[in-house]
């Protein structure tokens, strides 16, 4: 995956909460077998809209979703955390995500970040008064800084150094392999195989 | 101190643990299907990988599956590639597939427990966040997204980090009318769509335990809706008896090993859940939503509520937001939404079970005029057992359609599904926007509910005819 250190660009304000995956990709799109020409199917139906932020021109080129809370709840389907990507978006900052969308989007380099849910208003009313703000999106500091505010955010060390590093998790898991050999080798008797 | 279930069980299953990294959790079973795997197959290839117990990886095809003219090739060309490319990749890696047709194909979260595959203390995995359904047995069962369906066919594991525990207590009995539908609705909405997040969520209590596994696994099924990494029901002699002589299961003296293995597995009485919520079953009744995400329910005999009654912002907007997607206006009592579909289905509500109350409510009934009534058993299995019960002609005489096993209108990947505007009462799981078709309106309701409502046309319980 693409590494992670410090992101610095614009930001897109979504106010709305509960944006499950089947909004960010429709079903519809998930028919596809490649890992490509999902940006077309990002918010699909929203888009139609012309008012739409996305649609709004004075947001384009952005590279930070600033989200309502549960952001990303739903199906697992990892193309929406693809079709963000694949649209332009680094950062997705909310109050809360999805467990399964976050977990995806550490897996591809994409970067969740949680604020509070007054920071993440803050951070919203600053972008639509002003939708050239530069925001610092950086991993390394556990911050985000725009105009003279800055927000610390957590995140767990070992993710930030994987993001940070843009490691692959199979590699990293293979170097185990005697582990995981040595664990199949307890195993009980009853439990079930398929073939 | 006592450890819970959910604790139990992942601790068991730890290949390695160190400081400052996730543990590595091996995984019993890996269920695939055909849209979350094809990239994942594909990674393995271009790094030259194979699946690296194909022993313990199963698949079926699903989500794009027709309902009708099974041994028609798939219309839909993009439809029709992503079943083809499951059954090529299940070819090459030599794992083992139900495809369309086949007397075991039917949903995955389905066919799982069927095959007895399913069992309690396993560690169950699915590139589908349906897989808490799972939960039921005892397992801990979860949802992952691509890139970690490619590392669980790599390398059977998943680096995890310990989730948290949450117990969700249901104490007394479920009054007379009132199903495991209900009561996970009532739970959702109660805790909201993040009221889980971070969390294993155990479901105990009388009211639990006197569930059948139906309704244990519709229970741990909408797990993920509460934004719960997984649910779980202690495994007991409702598990066992389920369990005993199916394809898969222990037999012998390795079943009696087994039965006293997974009896250990339940909660301590000393052991301490991170959060609990205690839920008072009396209270419940027939239980259906309103607007646009799974939280957002109320019991039949509510109104629509109004938005600006809510006194958190958030969820005043989305409640507006919701109110006008789904042509509501608030006040209108939920009785009085006509429907102009119901379908019956989907992993959450398409089991042996739920088809028996369907057909309950409608023998010797007709569907409403103008209504539309689609029933999808969840597998072949189901649909034959179904068949042999004689249910499908008590659902046929009523004017709905018998289908074809398959995910159908939960999601609308095949062409089951609603047009704009369309209003629809579900047993399925997710009421988002356009989820069961662009500018469909979902209702999600119980089987029975659903039923009925397909006979008066409008919201309502058997009760109610």
């Amino acid at each position: 995956m693409e590494a992670f250190t410090t992101y610095t660009g614009r930001a897109v304000p979504l106010r709305r909460s509960n944006v499950d995956t089947d909004q960010i990709i429709p079903a519809v799109w998930l028919k596809q077998v490649s890992r490509t020409g999902f940006d077309k199917g990002l918010f699909s139906a929203w888009r139609e809209d012309p008012e739409f932020v996305l649609n709004q021109p004075r947001y384009e080129g952005a590279g930070i979703l600033v989200a309502g809370p549960d952001f990303g709840t739903g199906s697992s389907r990892e193309h929406a955390v693809w079709a963000l990507q694949q649209y332009g978006f680094r950062v997705v900052i909310a109050a809360r995500f999805g467990d399964i969308f976050r977990n995806n989007s550490t897996k591809m380099g994409l970067l969740p970040v949680v604020l509070t849910g007054e920071q993440v208003e803050a951070l919203q009313s600053a972008v639509e008064k002003d939708p050239a703000l530069e925001i610092t999106v950086d991993l390394d500091g556990r911050e985000v800084r725009w105009g003279a505010d800055t927000a610390s955010f957590e995140i767990d060390d070992y993710t930030r150094w994987r993001l940070m590093e843009g490691l692959d998790d199979i590699g990293l898991t293979l170097r185990h392999a005697d582990a995981i050999s040595g664990f199949e080798g307890d195993r009980a008797a009853w439990l079930p195989v398929t073939l | 101190m006592g450890r819970t279930l959910a604790e139990k069980v992942y601790d068991a299953h730890v290949v390695r643990r160190a400081e400052g990294e996730p543990d590595l959790l091996y995984i019993d079973l890996h269920l695939v299907h055909e849209v979350t795997s094809p990239q994942a197959f594909d990674g393995l290839r271009m790094a030259g990988r194979r699946v690296r117990r194909p022993d313990l990886t199963i698949a079926t095809e699903d989500h794009n599956v027709p309902t009708t003219d099974l041994l028609k090739p798939i219309a839909d060309p993009v439809s029709r590639t992503q079943v083809e490319t499951l059954r090529k990749n299940c070819s090459e890696f030599g794992v083992r597939l139900h495809p369309m047709g086949d007397e075991g194909q039917g949903i995955v979260h389905v066919i799982g427990p069927q095959l007895g595959l399913t069992q309690p203390g396993m560690t169950v995995v699915c590139g589908d966040s349906h897989t808490s359904t799972h939960g039921a047995f005892g397992a801990l069962a979860f949802g992952i997204g691509t890139s970690e369906v490619e590392h669980v066919l790599a390398t059977q594991t998943l680096p995890q980090v310990k989730p948290k525990t949450m117990a969700v207590t249901v104490e007394g009995g479920l009054p007379a009318g009132v199903t495991a539908k209900d009561l996970i609705l009532a739970i959702i909405a109660r805790i909201g769509t993040g009221g889980g997040q971070g969390h294993i969520v155990e479901y105990r209590g009388e009211a639990i335990r006197s569930l059948s596994m139906e309704g244990r696994m519709t229970v741990c099924n909408m797990s993920i809706e509460a934004g719960a990494r997984a649910g779980m029901i202690a495994p007991d002699e409702t598990t066992f008896e389920y369990l005993k002589g199916r394809p898969h299961a222990p037999r012998g003296e390795e079943w009696d090993r087994a039965v006293e293995y997974w009896t250990s597995l339940r909660t301590d009485d000393d052991a301490v859940f991170d959060k609990e919520v205690v839920i008072d079953a009396a209270e419940l009744t027939p239980f259906v939503t309103w607007g646009t995400n799974p939280g957002q329910g109320l019991p039949l005999g509510d109104s629509v509520p109004d938005p600006a009654t809510l006194a958190d912002p958030v969820e005043r907007q989305s409640a507006e937001r919701a109110l006008e997607y789904m042509g509501l206006t608030a006040g209108t009592p939920l009785r009085d939404i006509a429907v102009d579909t119901v379908f019956v289905g989907s992993c959450t509500n398409g089991r042996i079970e739920d088809l028996r109350a369907v057909a309950g409510v409608l023998r010797g009934r007709k569907v409403a005029d103008g209504v539309r009534m689609l029933v999808v058993p969840g597998s072949m299995k189901v649909k034959k057992q179904a068949e042999d019960e004689g249910l499908n002609e008590v659902i046929s005489a009523a004017g709905a359609e018998w289908r074809e096993a398959g995910c159908s209108m939960c999601l609308a990947m095949n062409p089951d599904k609603l047009t704009p505007g369309e209003r629809s009462a579900s047993t399925s799981n997710r009421n988002f926007e356009g989820r069961q078709g662009p500018g469909g309106r979902t209702h999600l309701v119980s089987p029975a509910v659903a039923a009925a409502t397909a006979v008066t046309g409008r919201l309502a319980a058997p009760a109610d005819l």
